[in-house]
């Protein structure tokens, strides 16, 4: 990754994601399947000795699950209690609705934020750093049990971490296992196999893909894995960052190959939410549906009977050890009051203990950064996303996670559905893309 | 301020007694505090509510800022956001044009259907109390709410429409369907709004007029083309700038199905999704709010040289 370090948005990208994903993943996949987070426990207690933590100090930890939201708040709200019991700080929990806290994000930062909040890594995070709006945790770092790649991604631009991680969750291609089995169908491993597998379903009347975009943002998902086929992860964070062409032949193959690949998706997706999409494919109309592992929550099961595998090659040369998989985590504000307790249960929250509390106390946990957390409680299906993501060579965040937030939503999203309306008209979409690209990164 | 001036003097020559000489051109003191505090509020926060924010819209409207830090850090750009909107933001065009196919079809559908909905009410048939809260209802519901329920209908794999009828239209996902289907549920909402304001009208229409028409021997499509109808002018001028608002600043229900994209973009929406959520295109949504502002002021400077006009002519 030796680009110039010059240009604005690009690069705190490259810190946060390129460089990043490579080892994040060799670390993870150690991690993953380790058990025992017991002996964890005792370094993370008594290191908060600042005067603002302790009995008697009061942290306020922003969440953004609303009460009632499942097992997403429960497990935050089960670490803010075994927080408070641990450290005997007093812990003000403040949670609102998922999407509220994530569009509201910018005027809370500049506002009256909590000391400590629920963020993700790459792009948004790193721009966050770069503006000042949150703190420098490099003094909390290194954290036992999170390995160099948690580290690197939680560092931002100008080489500090800003970040702790607790939890990431792959994006794969998830299937019915009875559905395969009923008809003898195995996930496929090379290009030619995945064609001939869906050929074979469309033969027998089932639609290969399920596929919503109505809410903008499932679809980018279908985009980042082609590019990252098609094109390498290199290339794809460099575009992410504003370094690349959209109008170039890279962007117009990956498009030209979605085009191909169209008529094997559900038809009609821009009135389709995702959740509609996945229980499609849960009743077995659709054979396979690409998403991230939240796929379940849509089905109202525990997914025993779903499997995944990652989307297969599409070019030998590039091969298929990228995947996206967003890292969820936290942040201090460096507007919020108590600066040191926030520190103090920053540093925490990134430790086994408490990703354990989160994990005993919901019905469904989610897959620990923390290679000393408990794998117990993961059902196959998270054993197995830990299995592949620590097997994958890159990791990228999401589209919407690793470029600029303006160019996300205000031009991707609209792009991409004007593709799926129109997927003939390539160059146009690409030209426009382009042309929007450059005047939001100047 | 011309009632301020006519008022002193009607009472002068109403009762001589009281003022006195020079009262004319000078009120007591009290009442010159009373006055001034009574125009100086208002003026106060119509400026800082309305005028200062507009302006500062329009400010901001060249440069570009991201909302991160000091003010300081915009970038001015001249006419450059107007520059991208009328060029390379594929969205802008459509959104003009949701924008008037909206406005037409407020007009045309539920304002037509409103009113007679208050006609056939307003005349105490039986039931007529259930009849109005019925179509009421969905003026009171919540969008979120409103949005839901016609998710239920129109979804395209397990809506109502499409199990009913067998079909597959995709009628939030298909941009050449999607703007009727939320025009639709639009006109279900403003046809009941439009309804209680004929009907309060209706209800402050003199009965005399009714049964002079009736004695004159009008049918009643006659009478209430005729006589009801230009009576309720002031009704009908409140009901034409409610739908015009209504419509350009169509928003919400747009907003609750899909933030305004594929085939719902109105312009609302669009400034909406650059300022609100996490894009932060500060200067290019102000650019998008102020071309918005022009266009609602071409209406509303339609609307008042005709109140004007009338005002003297009368």
């Amino acid at each position: 990754m030796s680009r110039p370090p010059s240009t604005a948005i690009p690069r705190s990208t490259m810190v946060t994601s390129a460089a990043t994903r490579r080892s994040v993943l060799r670390g993870i996949g150690l991690s993953g399947l380790a058990v025992g987070g017991a002996s964890l426990l005792a370094a993370c207690g008594g290191d908060s000795g600042g005067p603002a933590t302790g009995s008697g100090a009061t942290v306020k930890f922003g969440i953004n699950e609303a009460e009632g939201a499942g097992a997403a708040h429960d497990r935050l709200a089960a670490i803010a209690q075994a927080y408070a019991k641990e450290s005997g700080t007093k812990v003000d929990l403040n949670a609102v609705d998922h999407n509220t806290f994530q569009e509201s994000i910018n005027t809370y930062l500049q506002g009256t934020p909590d000391d400590v909040f629920t963020w993700f890594a790459g792009f948004r995070m790193s721009q966050f750093a770069e503006n000042g709006l949150i703190t420098d945790l490099s003094d909390q770092w290194p954290i036992d049990g999170l390995n160099d790649s948690f580290k690197q991604a939680s560092t931002a631009s100008d080489g500090k971490q800003y970040f702790v991680p607790i939890s990431y969750y792959p994006w794969a291609v998830f299937y019915r296992k009875s559905v395969f089995e009923k008809n003898g169908w195995a996930p496929p491993s090379s290009n030619d196999e995945f064609m001939a597998l869906m050929d074979d379903m469309q033969g027998k009347g089932v639609t290969p893909f399920a596929f919503g975009d109505k809410d903008g943002w499932p679809a980018m998902g279908t985009f980042d894995i082609l590019n990252m086929r098609l094109n390498g992860f290199d290339f794809h964070m460099s575009l992410m960052a504003g370094d690349e062409a959209w109008d170039g032949d890279e962007v117009k193959g990956v498009f030209d190959t979605w085009r191909k690949l169209l008529p094997y998706h559900q038809a009609d997706p821009l009135g389709r939410t995702w959740q509609e999409a996945a229980t499609s494919m849960g009743k077995g109309e659709c054979g396979m549906y690409l998403l991230g592992t939240f796929v379940v929550d849509a089905l109202g099961e525990n997914g025993e009977d779903l499997d995944f595998f990652t989307f297969p090659e599409l070019d030998s040369s590039i091969g298929s050890d990228a995947l996206d998989a967003p890292i969820d985590g936290f942040c201090v504000a460096s507007a919020g009051k108590n600066q040191d307790a926030g520190k103090a249960m920053a540093k925490w929250l990134g430790s086994a203990a408490a990703a354990d509390a989160g994990n005993n106390a919901a019905d469904a946990p989610f897959i620990a950064a923390n290679s000393g957390a408990s794998t117990s409680t993961y059902s196959d299906l998270q054993k197995k996303s830990a299995e592949v993501v620590g097997a994958a060579a890159n990791i990228a965040q999401f589209m919407d996670r690793d470029t600029n937030a303006d160019f996300a939503n205000t031009v991707m999203i609209p792009s991409i559905q004007e593709f799926l309306k129109n997927p003939d008209d390539i160059d146009g979409v690409t030209a426009s893309i382009q042309e929007q690209a450059n005047s939001i990164f100047g | 301020m011309t009632h301020l001036d006519e008022a002193p003097r009607s009472e002068k020559t109403e009762k001589a007694v009281a003022p006195a000489q020079g009262r004319e051109k000078k009120l007591p003191g009290r009442d010159r505090l009373t006055v001034i505090v009574m125009v100086a509020v208002p003026l106060v926060l119509v400026v800082l509510l309305v005028w200062v924010p507009a302006l500062l819209s329009v400010a901001l409207s060249f440069g570009k800022w991201n909302g991160f830090g000091d003010l300081d850090t915009i970038e001015w750009v001249g006419f450059q956001n107007y520059q991208d909107i009328f060029t390379i933001y594929p969205a802008f065009w459509p959104a003009v044009q949701h924008n008037l196919i909206w406005l037409g079809f407020l007009f045309l559908l539920p304002t037509v259907l409103g009113m007679l909905l208050a006609v056939v009410l307003d005349r105490e048939m039986r039931g007529s109390r259930f009849y109005q809260t019925a179509f009421y209802m969905p003026v009171v519901l919540s969008l979120a709410l409103i949005g839901f329920i016609w998710q239920l209908f129109y979804s395209r794999d397990q809506g109502l429409i499409n199990q009913v009828f067998h079909s597959e239209v995709d009628w939030y996902g298909d941009p050449d369907i999607n703007l009727w289907a939320v025009l639709v549920a639009t006109a279900w909402r403003h046809t009941g709004y439009i309804m209680l304001i004929y009907l309060a009208g209706l209800k402050g229409v003199d009965a005399s007029l009714r049964e002079a028409a009736a004695v004159d021997g009008a049918n009643e499509v006659k009478t209430f083309f005729q006589v009801i109808f230009p009576v309720m002018r002031p009704i009908n001028m409140v009901v034409i700038v409610i739908v015009v608002i209504e419509s350009l600043r169509a928003f919400d229900l747009v907003w609750v199905i899909n933030k305004g994209r594929n085939g719902l973009e109105v312009i609302g929406a669009l400034v909406a999704q650059n300022v609100i959520g996490e894009a932060t295109r500060y200067g290019f949504g102000s650019a998008l709010a102020v071309i918005m502002m022009l266009i609602s002021s071409i209406f509303i400077t339609i609307y008042l040289r005709t109140v004007f006009r009338e005002e003297r002519q009368r």
